[in-house]
């Protein structure tokens, strides 16, 4: 076998373009994967048209609410432009310069002022489905937080003002009177009036009016409460299940280097075996000169080992920029070897099935990509079938096993390793058995 | 005497085909045999099982494969390796135990060591074919056969290669070729083999094969496609 794998080697040598390939390929796979998981969607571009007077607010108690302050907060989701008017934005729009605009009219405040109507905003839109689709979803999330974030303050100076009508003071509002008996006090000064009231139907109606007292300050100081659970009904409260969260940097760097190894485990192993097939070598090697599973073996090794190598390299490298618990790297380790093992068996099992290197390279392709693709579809992101069909799929092959048993060993996510390493041990063995099956067909 | 390769009862199925039906001959060192018959006849699979590319379904072969050389029809050779390369890496595999002079050897004997260094791919297809040749005989084995060796050769590499054979023939090795030319046979074989639909139909000198035919002389070719259709006509009359 040591001289199949120095031949191996020798004839890799020989083939720069072919290496090349087969390491710049995959990691620049692994990178575009990497850096679209690790960043956000893009901002969309949008133009801003504000036609409310300069510094315009909505009265709310004694306090003053600021109509541009949430407009803007509503603008933080998206690459906000400000345009003049209503009519440059559809200009704008329509040369493709913006995807969309928002209009704030200028009776937005007096409309939520008079507490009679909603204020409203007008979006325009032009684009794709896929962009409509975006800009939609993303106003519509902003638009909840600034809707929660005015609701929020109107909730402060409401409650503000409560505080004030229950320990009295100053209510701010123009034509209230400047020392306001606290709601809170009455019951206890109508207590020391009765005191010194005879009886008769005017201490009998100050009695009715001190318990009504009592009960307005008691209820008043409830409304509070509930007018902080009005502000907010609904609040999150996470528990993340198993291990620790993974952050997601160091997740795009799990998934970059486990489609690297993927792909150059499979990519060799599958050309590899499939090269011996089309130099027609395959039937002098395998007429006792060499047995199928040391050939086997030695292409797996060979495969195996170069991938691991590559993928160790990326975690070094990458581990420069993203912070990695290198304490953890005799774990980092065992989960490489176990998945480039998963993923040579795979290469094999194609290879043996492949008459040509590059129908064997193609096959490869075809699968490998839309496997690693599949295994990082979440759940709930498709239809309940489907994802039972996805879960399937990502259990035959190794790519989901591989990046579990990677991610538990550099993120400490879960699963834990063991049973991700298990599983790929076992799929080396399922595909090692079906390439020896391969390779018995006519030669 | 004994056989240098002793063949009984080797037959071979692929589902319903039987492309080798019972097949038995035996061949004596120093013999040039060829193996004759139309396509499909199980000339490929009757020497790849020698060889122990393929496995029979019944049969028996001997010596052991490995002891067996075998070039196949297309040149089985790894054509970003030199020629050296290639010679060592299959010394190395058939366990030779000084690869280096069996190397040096054999580029000697065939007339390729000026090519050494040359990657195989860059060669022409009569020298790839010479490589494919050698790499079946750097075992030095007993017996050797060769699958269609001249298909791709142009005269003179044809003739080259057939003094090549006549040589290792007189230096006491068994060669097996198989031919759809029948006057290669009829000039460099001692013996003939004619095989047709899995069965060997003859088993003798190619003048014998001539006189079988019936034509009262000729070439062998003429022999080889009278004595098929009179095979054929039998074979109707007996169904």
């Amino acid at each position: 076998m040591t001289w199949l794998l120095r031949k191996d080697l020798l004839i890799l040598a020989r083939s720069r373009l072919l290496v090349a390939l087969l390491v710049l390929y995959p990691v620049a796979i692994a990178l575009l994967i990497g850096f679209a998981i690790s960043r956000g969607p893009s901002r969309p571009r949008v133009a801003i048209v504000d036609e409310t007077a300069p510094g315009e607010t909505v009265q709310v108690g004694s306090s003053r609410v600021e109509v541009a302050r949430y407009a803007r907060r509503l603008f933080s989701e998206v690459d906000a432009v400000e345009v003049a008017s209503r009519g440059q934005a559809v200009h704008d729009i329509s040369s493709g310069d913006v995807l969309a605009a928002v209009v704030i009219p200028p009776d937005i405040a007096a409309k939520v002022s008079s507490g009679t109507g909603q204020g409203q905003l007008e979006l325009i839109y032009n684009g794709d489905a896929l962009e409509q689709s975006l800009v939609q979803s993303q106003l519509r999330s902003a638009l909840a937080q600034a809707n929660l974030g005015f609701s929020e303050q109107i909730q402060r100076a409401a409650a503000q003002a409560i505080e004030v009508l229950l320990k009295g003071g100053n209510l701010g509002v123009l034509g209230a009177p400047e020392d306001l008996v606290g709601l809170n006090r009455i019951p206890g000064l109508l207590r020391e009036v009765i005191a010194h009231t005879p009886a008769g139907p005017q201490r009998d109606a100050l009695v009715q009016v001190q318990a009504f007292a009592d009960f307005a300050a008691q209820n008043l100081s409830l409304s509070k409460r509930v007018l902080a659970t009005v502000g907010q009904p609904i609040e999150v409260h996470s528990v993340l299940l198993h291990g620790r969260r993974t952050p997601l940097d160091a997740f795009a760097v799990v998934v970059a280097v486990s489609v690297s190894v993927m792909f150059l485990a499979v990519l060799l192993a599958a050309g590899g075996l499939a090269l011996e097939r089309e130099e027609n070598a395959l039937a002098r090697l395998i007429r006792g000169l060499l047995s199928r599973q040391r050939l086997l073996a030695g292409k797996g090794l060979l495969a195996g080992v170069c991938s691991f190598l590559v993928g160790l390299a990326m975690l070094a490298g990458v581990g420069a920029f993203v912070p990695l618990d290198w304490g953890r790297s005799p774990l980092w380790l065992a989960a490489l070897a176990a998945g480039a093992a998963g993923f040579a068996a795979l290469g094999l099992a194609i290879g043996a099935l492949a008459r040509e290197v590059r129908a064997a390279s193609l096959l490869g392709i075809l699968l490998s990509l839309p496997l690693a693709l599949l295994a990082l579809v979440p759940a709930g992101a498709v239809g309940h079938g489907f994802y039972d069909v996805i879960q399937v799929v990502s259990f035959v092959f190794p790519f989901k096993a591989a990046l579990q048993a990677l991610d538990a060993a550099v993120n400490d996510s879960s699963p834990a390793m063991g049973l991700p390493v298990v599983h790929l041990l076992v799929l080396v063995a399922a595909f090692g058995a079906l390439a020896s099956a391969g390779l018995r067909r006519e030669v | 005497m004994s056989h240098a390769l002793q063949v009984q009862g080797l037959t071979k199925r692929y589902g319903q085909l039987t492309a080798l039906d019972d097949v038995g001959f035996q061949a004596d060192p120093g013999e040039l045999v060829a193996l004759l018959g139309p396509n499909g006849a199980g000339k490929t699979t009757l020497l790849s099982i020698l060889a122990g590319a393929q496995q029979a379904d019944a049969g028996t072969v001997q010596p052991d494969r490995r002891l067996i050389g075998w070039a196949p029809q297309q040149p089985a050779l790894y054509s970003k390796l030199t020629v050296a390369e290639n010679l060592a890496f299959f010394a190395r595999l058939e366990g030779v135990p000084d690869v280096e002079a069996a190397v040096a050897g054999m580029l000697e004997q065939t007339g390729l060591a000026e090519r050494a260094r040359e990657q195989v791919g860059r060669l022409s297809g009569g020298n790839r074919q010479r490589v494919n040749v050698a790499i079946g005989l750097i075992g030095a084995p007993a017996v050797l056969v060769l699958d269609e060796p001249t298909a791709s050769l142009d005269p003179a590499q044809r003739e080259r290669l057939w003094l090549f054979l006549a040589g290792l023939a007189r230096a006491g090795r068994t060669v097996l070729f198989s031919t759809h030319n029948p006057s290669e046979a009829q000039r460099h074989a001692t013996r003939a083999l004619v095989l047709d639909r899995g069965r060997l139909l003859f088993d003798g000198t190619p003048g014998l094969l001539v006189e079988r035919s019936g034509l009262g002389g000729g070439d062998l070719e003429q022999a080889l496609v009278a004595f098929l259709a009179a095979a054929g006509e039998q074979d109707a009359q007996s169904q």
